[in-house]
């Protein structure tokens, strides 16, 4: 059995509840079967937001994360609220400005959001930079599948946008697997 | 014998109705019947909603489709008929506690949407279902068995409060008033939109006893001799017009209603 | 032919489902975890022709699909826990009233505000005794997205078979979750729709039940000029005092799903045959209680799951026959102990009991029931 348990958070309004929805409906592009939760305070904007997702080639009974393999922070706050219960061999992507050091898994700190405040110059952008780097690094669905699940989400007019973002993302990701 | 109106319209074999010696509300469900009957409206696309209370036993009398429902919510009942299918002329009877206390909230909306209902307010200033209780319509200092020593509260003026929030017909007569009531009420069923008429009612039995009113023909006398049509009043001076109260057609001002604005949604998705 | 497969939440699943139906009105108020209910059928129901009104409160949504039903539209409404509560007096009317609806329930956390946007399972109860007086409750409990899709219409179907609501009670973990679903054509599906009159409009009493019980519906606007009221009523529809009048009535719409009870029922069991210890759960926990059940077998432990997929009417006959051979029950779910109350009633002392239990506002984990059948062992 191939089964993936991925937590994505950061703040809310990052948009990492809909990279969640992304992540999954890329896995079904795949042909595999997949599962996204998620969980959330009282604010719109800000607090700690976090989304989950697993991917399997099999039936997922309990939805939710319990042994994560792939943890994504965007935030130092959403770090040290979801940073926990991350599997031994499981790794972690941050943002730069989040300070990883009290976690011993294999950390890839990316400047995501600077790539998409200051490179792209659309904050709005930041979870579809953090979804490309997240499966450079890991592979968990395919590249094109990727690419077709942001296109289906993503606004009319936005997508050019969003495959650039993409691909810078992936790019950065492959950068820091060497 | 009933009359010609009554055989008609009322479920004659529900007779006699269970309300008291003397009470307004079988003149004013009468006078309802009356405008029905000047429209000419197909009785089998005809619903009445009634909340609970003395008047909204009004509906088990009337030969319609007719919905007695919770208290208070008439007017939410009555908008789930008339969206559901607009073909239907739609009102709603209910009282001065039913429609301003406890469905006080779903009157407001009603008029705000200005949804195609028609609500007559049968205001007897009392809960008299429950015997004798003071209303949002009771006099201030009146009494009521839960106003022993005389009611602080300040009341509402109806017509004015379903004007303010949106109603697009609105006016008010009285059970002495015949007349005037069904031209109201005929108007108001005219109206597409939500039309509100406010029928003072009375209640020799408990506001009455309570307040020392007199008999249900001094009630009666009292209703001729305080009600100002709203037409003289401007021609009154404030002394004048000390302790009366105004009759008459308060608003009418069509605007689009609800259930066609929302068709024009559904014609964006479905063309003929 | 199959639709093709794609991720859904359940929230979404309940409005296709209710679509599908064949629901075309949906009045409803704005409350987490259920709005997204009301919006999907804002969004859909013009689109076919049917209707949307958001409502001024939960007590005016659940009075205008009662309404609507009454014109013969398909009606639904939506909510979470404080909603519910404010939904049980005219839930009380269409029981009374016998007019079809479907409510539906995205548990939170409670009492009152309590947790809005966590799961809880706390209105098991409420839902089978909110509102007052004797009455007769279906409530379906989906634990999955594509269940979700199916109990909704089953719901419909429910409530267009015995002219009564019926309440789709979900929970937070259920409602919000999305997974890949393949749902069914249309045309592959198994729709009710009420009992109609074989009699003449002037011989038609709309409480008049044929020997199934169950009174053929009138639509309003039809021109049998019917009375409704959620008065004590006989046949007729008119209010009565009578006492037996008053017997008969509440005794017929008791008995209404008491003798259909077979055709109700449903329920769903994995590897209860051999099993010494039973899980039993609903919705959103069931999911931990699969998990849980197969962590346990890996281990060599004969352990089976129970889950009742009509919480009402309970399953109440074949709990008891598995009783007669399991040693151990698990009553695990999102509250601090509401099903495990009728799961005791029926199991007496035939087996032993345990719970699981959890207000917490998070979903009930499998290594939280493992935990407490290897304290059993």
């Amino acid at each position: 059995m191939d089964k993936h348990e991925i937590r994505l958070s950061g703040s809310g309004g990052q948009g990492l509840i809909l990279a969640g929805i992304i992540l999954a409906e890329a896995a079904i592009i795949d042909g595999k079967n997949a599962v996204q939760t998620q969980s959330y305070g009282p604010e719109a904007r800000g607090g700690a937001s976090k989304a989950e997702v697993i991917i399997s080639t099999e039936k997922i009974d309990f939805p939710k994360v319990r042994n994560c393999d792939i943890f994504l922070s965007l935030t130092q706050k959403s770090f040290d609220q979801y940073g926990k219960g991350i599997k031994e061999d499981g790794i972690i992507i941050v943002d730069h400005i989040v300070n990883s050091q009290s976690a011993n898994n294999k950390i890839y700190s990316v400047p995501i959001i600077d790539t998409a405040v200051n490179v792209i110059g659309k904050p709005m952008v930041v979870n579809i930079v953090a979804l490309g780097v997240l499966v450079a690094l890991t592979q968990i669905v395919s590249k094109e599948a990727l690419e077709e699940a942001v296109l289906d989400r993503v606004p009319k007019g936005t997508e050019e946008l969003n495959k650039k973002a993409l691909e810078m993302g992936y790019a950065m990701g492959e950068n820091a697997k060497k | 014998m009933p009359s010609a109106i009554v055989n008609e319209y009322f479920r004659t074999n529900k007779l006699p109705q269970i309300w008291c010696p003397g009470c307004g509300h079988g003149i004013i469900t009468r006078a309802i019947t009356v405008a029905i009957d000047k429209l000419g409206f197909d009785r089998d696309k005809i619903c009445v909603v009634s909340g609970i209370g003395c008047s909204s036993r009004a509906t088990g009398y009337l030969d319609f489709d007719t919905l007695h429902t919770t208290h208070g919510r008439a007017l939410a009942f009555a908008t789930g008929v008339k969206l559901a299918n607009p073909e239907m002329k739609v009102i709603v009877i209910t009282g001065d506690g039913d429609a301003s206390a406890i469905g006080g909230n779903h009157f407001i909306h009603a008029c705000r949407r200005n949804i195609g209902i028609t609500t007559i307010v049968f205001n007897n200033n009392i809960y008299g279902m429950t015997g004798g209780q003071y209303s949002p319509t009771t006099p201030k200092f009146d009494k009521g068995t839960t106003a022993p020593y005389g009611n602080i509260d300040k009341a509402f003026d109806i017509p004015t409060l379903a004007a303010a929030a949106g109603a697009t017909y609105v006016g008010r007569s009285t059970a002495y008033h015949t007349n005037l009531l069904i031209s109201l009420i005929e108007n108001g069923l005219k109206n597409d939109g939500f039309s509100l008429i406010e029928a003072v009612s009375s209640c020799p039995t408990y506001y009455g006893r309570k307040n020392k009113k007199g008999s249900a023909v001094d009630m009666l006398e009292w209703q001729k001799d305080h009600a100002v049509n709203i037409s003289a009043a401007s021609k009154m001076t404030p002394e004048a017009l000390e302790g009366k109260f105004l009759i008459g057609e308060f608003k009418n001002s069509p605007e689009p209603e609800y259930t066609s604005e929302y068709q024009k949604i559904i014609d964006r998705f479905i063309k003929e | 032919m199959k639709r093709k497969a794609q991720l859904m939440q359940g929230n979404e699943a309940c409005v296709e489902g209710a679509i599908a139906a064949g629901m075309r009105f949906f009045a409803g108020y704005p409350i987490t975890p259920s709005t997204e209910i009301a919006e999907i059928s804002a969004e859909k129901l013009p689109c076919v022709g049917g209707k949307f009104i958001q409502m001024e409160d939960e007590i005016a949504s659940m009075a205008a699909i009662i309404g609507a039903s009454l014109t013969g539209l398909k009606s639904m409404t939506a909510t979470s826990g404080p909603g519910f509560s404010l939904k049980q007096e005219n839930l009380g009317y269409a029981s009374i009233s016998e007019v079809p609806c479907v409510v539906v329930n995205v548990q939170r956390g409670g009492p009152s505000t309590g947790l809005p946007t966590s799961p809880a399972q706390g209105e098991i109860m409420q839902a089978r005794w909110g509102t007052h007086g004797d009455h007769p409750v279906i409530a379906l409990t989906p634990s999955s997205v594509k269940e979700t899709f199916e109990l909704t219409i089953r719901a419909f179907n429910l409530a267009e078979k015995y002219r009564m609501p019926v309440i789709l009670l979900m929970d937070e973990v259920i409602g919000h979750m999305r997974e890949r679903v393949e749902l069914p054509e249309i045309s592959e599906l198994e729709i009710a729709n009420r009992k109609r009159p074989g009699v003449s409009k002037d011989a038609y009493k709309p409480y008049k039940a044929d020997e199934d019980l169950i009174p053929p519906m009138a639509n309003f606007g039809e021109g049998y000029r019917y009375h409704v009221t959620g008065l004590v009523h006989d046949e007729t529809g008119f209010p009565s005092n009578s006492s037996s009048v008053a017997d008969k009535l509440v005794r017929r719409l008791m008995d209404k799903i008491e003798t259909h009870k077979d055709d109700i029922i449903q329920w769903e069991e994995q590897n209860t045959e051999d099993a010494d210890i039973v899980i039993v759960s609903i919705g959103g926990v069931s999911r931990a209680s699969d998990t849980a059940m197969k962590m346990l077998r890996a281990k060599g432990l004969k352990v089976g799951t129970f889950r009742p997929i009509t919480v009402w009417p309970f399953p109440e006959k074949r709990l008891q026959e598995l009783a007669e051979r399991v040693k151990t029950f698990v009553v695990a779910e999102m509250n601090l102990g509401q099903m495990v109350l009728e799961v005791e009633r029926i199991i007496k002392d035939k087996a032993e009991i345990k719970r699981v239990n959890k207000v917490n506002g998070e979903a009930v984990y499998p290594e939280e029931i493992t935990a407490v059948i290897e304290e059993v062992l």
